[in-house]
């Protein structure tokens, strides 16, 4: 028998709204209304500033770590702005754009980071799992959520946000070959922003695109500008359709840059070189999105600075809200553990400045049990 | 009323618990067409259908994470861990997500999940299929663990593990999943999660076990002839102290006997708190009767590794002549 091919395919790529500006009008015609555009880059805008502020809120002591978002606006904002606010937005901890559309009050976020569990007390109404810190984890969370909507018969469907990195955990294969497998409508949105922390996308994965992985599991996929919000809004729309229509997974690779340090506690200047910082600088999403919107006379530089005001003010007042929220109260971290606290855990708290003694006075020496 | 084992009531409260509440499904290894390696789940997916007994793939980090999920979204999972030695790849999400969810959110998502998993030796079988790793669980904030020893127990307590609205980690003693058989009412009944069992009162120590090695520790009190108050632990996590330390204040004296490794087993916590609560009525220092801290071995040294009624014997022997 002669050697033949059983598959066969390729990896496209969509691209709408260049970083010089250039808009193809075939695929980007109608996609994001004017009003739209303009409500997004104004929200660009508001995220940039809670960014910054939160950054020098860290530098100046105020905050623990904190993982910048400067750069990727567009991703997490693009999937936030096309779906349902039934569907599960399953993030990592990155997405503070499409948290905040969704409406996620802002300080949730400063309160997560400010070391208050808080932050991750979410309306159940918007549909919104907290912030993942270990990587790669919460993808199974998100086939999980969309299962569970299915199972009762809703349309509603999950996104999960990771970044390169996390496409090398194991849970990640295991998220997506479930949800292949069971027919889970997840769209599975990676962030490649080319590193994980100092580690180079290439050191995850050998292949020319991450999107290619998810071939093997059977799945949908494609690569986007993930700098481009109407290249991010039309992947999204196009795996919420088929999700919705078909109950199948897909899987978007954005591509995209960490303009920031990995985290504050991080210095990127050890691993990396300033001229391909300054490269992605000029690609970032905000700049594109501002030629796009000037072009069409959408906007302008009063327009502009009357903006950057209104989110200096809103996000002061945000900063003013986190830091004056009265302080957890010590037995709180008793009170979550389980729906009601066992007698052994309401002992400790009950004892909780004393010593395990405290928990049983019986046992304290008395006259006549005392050593002389 | 109907003579069952424990595979038997499990399966009757897994049937009971679906029959009753739509949000709860089965997902496992198996656990589908096949009913299950040990036939657990048999009968479950003909009467259920596949949309509520679900073969997953072969991921048992993927089983509790997508289960974790489901219960996020409302529903009650019950998902299968095929072995206790396979809970490993399982452990990031038990720990990192089931445990910690309701109180990372303040009470915002909860995770109503049921881990069902066969647990212990003594059933001549490979490696990493006899292990009891209760201790690690029980050493994580935010679970529940429970072990059964008995089917009228295993039955009343999977009832209560799911509709529990917290992680309920349900170890099931394969030693005895049809070791004897049991009166085990059809109608619905629970134990609850947290209440220790007296098995026989006595007045001369008292014994504290759970799981397969109960039937080992009646062994060993009938065959030592004396008066001595076994208990059950039942739930391992949260621990019914209150029963062990009425108990052992009337008694004076302690013996506890585990499957598991001794360093740092439940043995050494009950050790501790029976110290904290009946340091002024101890005759004689508790003792413990446990798996040593080794590998647990091939089969073929299985039951030189287990507590047995002999060492048992020894150990209340040594322990009222104290």
């Amino acid at each position: 028998m002669p050697i033949s091919s059983v598959f066969e395919t390729k990896i496209e790529r969509i691209s709408i709204l260049d970083h010089d500006g250039s808009f193809d009008e075939s695929l980007g015609k109608g996609l994001i209304p004017d009003q739209d555009a303009v409500a997004l880059y104004r929200h660009m805008m508001l995220c940039r500033q809670f960014d910054e502020i939160a950054f020098k809120l860290q530098r100046s002591g105020r905050m623990g770590t904190y993982p910048e978002n400067r750069g990727q606006e567009a991703t997490s904002l693009g999937a936030a702005y096309v779906l349902e606010k039934s569907d599960w937005l399953v993030t990592c901890y990155r997405e503070n754009a499409g948290l905040f559309w969704r409406g996620l009050p802002m300080e949730k976020i400063l309160l997560h980071w400010m070391g208050d569990e808080r932050g991750n007390q979410i309306d159940p109404d918007l549909h919104i799992t907290p912030l993942a810190i270990p990587i790669g984890t919460q993808m199974l969370h998100a086939v999980g959520l969309a299962w569970a909507d299915k199972y009762r018969g809703e349309k509603s469907i999950s996104c999960t946000f990771f970044g390169d990195g996390a496409t090398s955990e194991g849970d990640f294969h295991e998220a997506m070959n479930f949800a292949a497998n069971l027919e889970i409508p997840t769209i599975f949105f990676c962030q490649n922003n080319g590193w994980a922390i100092s580690v180079p996308t290439k050191l995850q994965c050998s292949a020319p695109t991450i999107a290619q992985r998810a071939l093997a599991y059977g799945m949908r996929t494609i690569q986007v500008d993930g700098n481009d919000i109407f290249a991010v809004v039309k992947a999204v729309r196009d795996a919420a359709d088929h999700a919705r229509k078909t109950s199948q997974p897909s899987f978007i690779e954005a591509t995209t840059y960490r303009l920031g340090d990995h985290t504050t506690a991080d210095d990127a200047r050890r691993y990396r070189d300033s001229d391909e910082v300054e490269k992605w600088n000029q690609q970032e999403p905000m700049i594109r999105l501002r030629k796009y919107l000037e072009q069409r006379d959408l906007w302008d530089e009063s327009r502009q600075s009357e903006m950057l005001a209104k989110a200096e003010k809103v996000v002061a007042e945000v900063v003013k809200n986190a830091e004056e929220i009265e302080d957890p109260i010590q037995t709180d971290m008793f009170d979550s553990m389980y729906a009601s606290i066992p007698e052994n855990l309401k002992a400790q708290r009950r004892t909780m400045r004393t010593t395990s003694l405290g928990q049983d006075p019986s046992q304290l020496p008395t006259p006549n049990t005392a050593r002389a | 009323m109907a003579n069952l084992t424990l595979v038997q009531a499990i399966n009757l409260a897994l049937i009971q618990e679906m029959e009753q509440d739509d949000r709860v499904l089965v997902l496992g290894e198996d656990v589908g067409i096949n009913g299950g390696v040990f036939r657990v789940t048999e009968g479950l997916h003909k009467r259920f259908g596949g949309h509520r007994v679900v073969d997953s793939p072969l991921a048992e980090s993927g089983i509790i994470g997508t289960a974790v999920g489901l219960a996020m979204g409302g529903l009650r999972p019950v998902a299968e861990i095929q072995f206790e030695g396979f809970l490993g790849p399982a452990y990031d999400q038990i720990c990192t997500h089931a445990a910690r969810m309701r109180t990372r959110t303040r009470g915002g998502l909860t995770v109503p999940l049921t881990v069902r998993v066969p647990v212990g030796g003594g059933i001549h079988a490979p490696e990493l299929h006899s292990d009891s790793p209760e201790a690690i669980y029980t050493h994580t904030p935010g679970l529940k663990v429970v072990m059964p020893s008995s089917p009228y127990d295993a039955k009343g307590l999977l009832v209560s593990a799911i509709r529990d609205p917290d992680p309920v980690i349900f170890f099931e003693p394969k030693r005895i999943y049809r070791a004897f058989r049991e009166e085990v009412p059809e109608d619905e009944y629970t134990v609850p999660i947290g209440e220790a069992r007296i098995v026989r009162e006595g007045s001369e120590m008292t014994m504290v076990s759970w799981g397969a090695s109960v039937i080992h520790c009646m062994n060993a009190i009938e065959a030592s002839g004396r008066d001595i108050e076994l208990i059950d632990l039942r739930t391992i996590c949260p621990l019914d102290i209150d029963t062990v330390v009425t108990s052992v204040r009337k008694t004076a004296r302690a013996v506890i006997v585990h499957e598991a490794p001794l360093t740092c087993g439940i043995g050494s916590e009950l050790s501790a708190r029976i110290m904290e609560h009946c340091f002024l009525d101890l005759e004689s220092p508790v003792q413990r009767v446990a798996g040593f801290d080794v590998i647990m071995p091939y089969y073929k040294l299985e039951l030189d590794y287990l507590p047995d009624a002999d060492r048992i014997g020894k150990a209340i022997e040594e322990t009222a002549a104290y």
